[in-house]
């Protein structure tokens, strides 16, 4: 999925440039709210997963192969806004230091796997979570279809810019149908590898998931009736 | 941070410099969906070599190194690293800090910290 240097025109490069730009600088504030001493040091354990992982790639038929993006499980494991920078730091590493992604297309890949896949990703997870039953199956069956979309979603978000700003002159449809089918394959090897590390973490930490915290135990969180009295005295 | 925290951590770095570093050499070298697509619809020679194509580890191989296991394990494994800094140093300078210094600096949001870190224990005690 790493948009080379050369497919989008400079413009499309530079507004692509600009949301990602824009992105990072609302994460920045969004994560804090998400990070404390427990998760901080997760966050940074999972961009390192997530750069390893993505150098896996798994073969779709068709002599073509994808690997996972890591938008949907990243932020349900840290948090979406601290997903954004996650992703971020991963494709600036990449495009950087191993010329994976172009550098004047880093912008779009930011917005593209930084973005929309994290959220699209949690935001159809967070849909499902909300509709099923608290349970440890339907978060992970909420990741597994936050992971699934998340992947065509980016492919054909890529589509959308190309139609504003590719400098080939092809069939819009025909790079439609093609990138969303072959990315609707690849999704489904990122909500298999999406389901197997999140359900392993659960199974370790659950308490460490931020996309899990409806499943804890009221007695697991903060012991707030010890404190509301005095927060009540104090005024 | 608990022993567990970091017992933790520790399995989940060294899961990933394993993928990196070994896994890495048994991906499918097949083009992805984007080259791919690219290709079947036409605009893939409109790609241009980035400006870091000569970097020392462009392509995930180190330069200079023939034997494609090894070179392809070592770029892994430095990215791995290089990201665990830079992500793992952003999140840590943004994480809210629930240190007596910065808690007595603090009014609501210290205290809400506060009780964050103090439900540790009692989850940590009830999955173990």
């Amino acid at each position: 999925m790493h948009v080379p240097d050369g497919f989008l025109d400079a413009p499309t490069s530079v507004a692509t440039g600009l949301v990602a730009a824009g992105t990072v600088a609302v994460a920045l504030r969004g994560a804090r709210r998400e990070l404390d001493e427990r998760t901080a040091p997760l966050a940074g354990l999972t961009a390192a997963f997530v750069f390893a992982v993505q150098m896996m790639n798994f073969p779709v038929g068709a002599g073509t192969s994808g690997h996972l993006i890591g938008g949907a499980l990243t932020a349900i494991l840290v948090g979406p806004w601290t997903a954004v920078l996650c992703m971020t730091v991963v494709l600036v590493v990449q495009a950087v230091l191993f010329a994976d992604g172009g550098l004047t297309a880093l912008g779009t890949n930011v917005t593209l796997m930084g973005l929309v896949a994290v959220v699209l990703g949690y935001g159809v997870f967070r849909l499902l979570v909300r509709l099923l039953p608290p349970t440890r199956t339907a978060v992970l069956a909420g990741a597994a279809a936050g992971a699934l979309i998340s992947v065509p979603a980016s492919a054909l978000a890529f589509v959308g810019l190309f139609a504003v700003g590719g400098v080939a002159d092809v069939s819009l449809g025909a790079v439609a149908a093609t990138m969303g089918g072959i990315h609707l394959f690849i999704g489904a090897g990122e909500a298999a590898i999406t389901v197997a590390v999140l359900g392993a973490v659960l199974t370790v930490r659950p308490d460490l998931v931020h996309g899990a915290a409806h499943l804890r135990r009221p007695t697991d969180l903060a012991p707030r009736p010890q404190v509301a009295p005095a927060a009540g005295a104090a005024r | 941070m608990s022993r567990r925290t970091l017992g933790f951590l520790a399995v989940g770095l060294l899961l990933a410099l394993l993928v990196a570093g070994v896994g890495s050499y048994y991906a499918s070298s097949s083009p992805d969906g984007l080259e791919w697509s690219a290709e079947e619809e036409g605009f893939g020679d409109t790609a241009r070599d980035s400006a870091t194509a000569d970097s020392p580890l462009a392509d995930y191989a180190v330069s200079g190194v023939d034997d494609g296991r090894l070179s392809g394990g070592v770029a892994g494994v430095i990215g791995v690293l290089v990201t665990l800094a830079l992500a793992g140093g952003l999140t840590l300078v943004l994480r809210r800090r629930s240190g007596a210094a910065s808690a007595a600096g603090q009014d609501a949001g210290g205290q809400d910290a506060g009780q964050q870190d103090a439900g540790e224990p009692v989850a940590a005690d009830r999955a173990g």
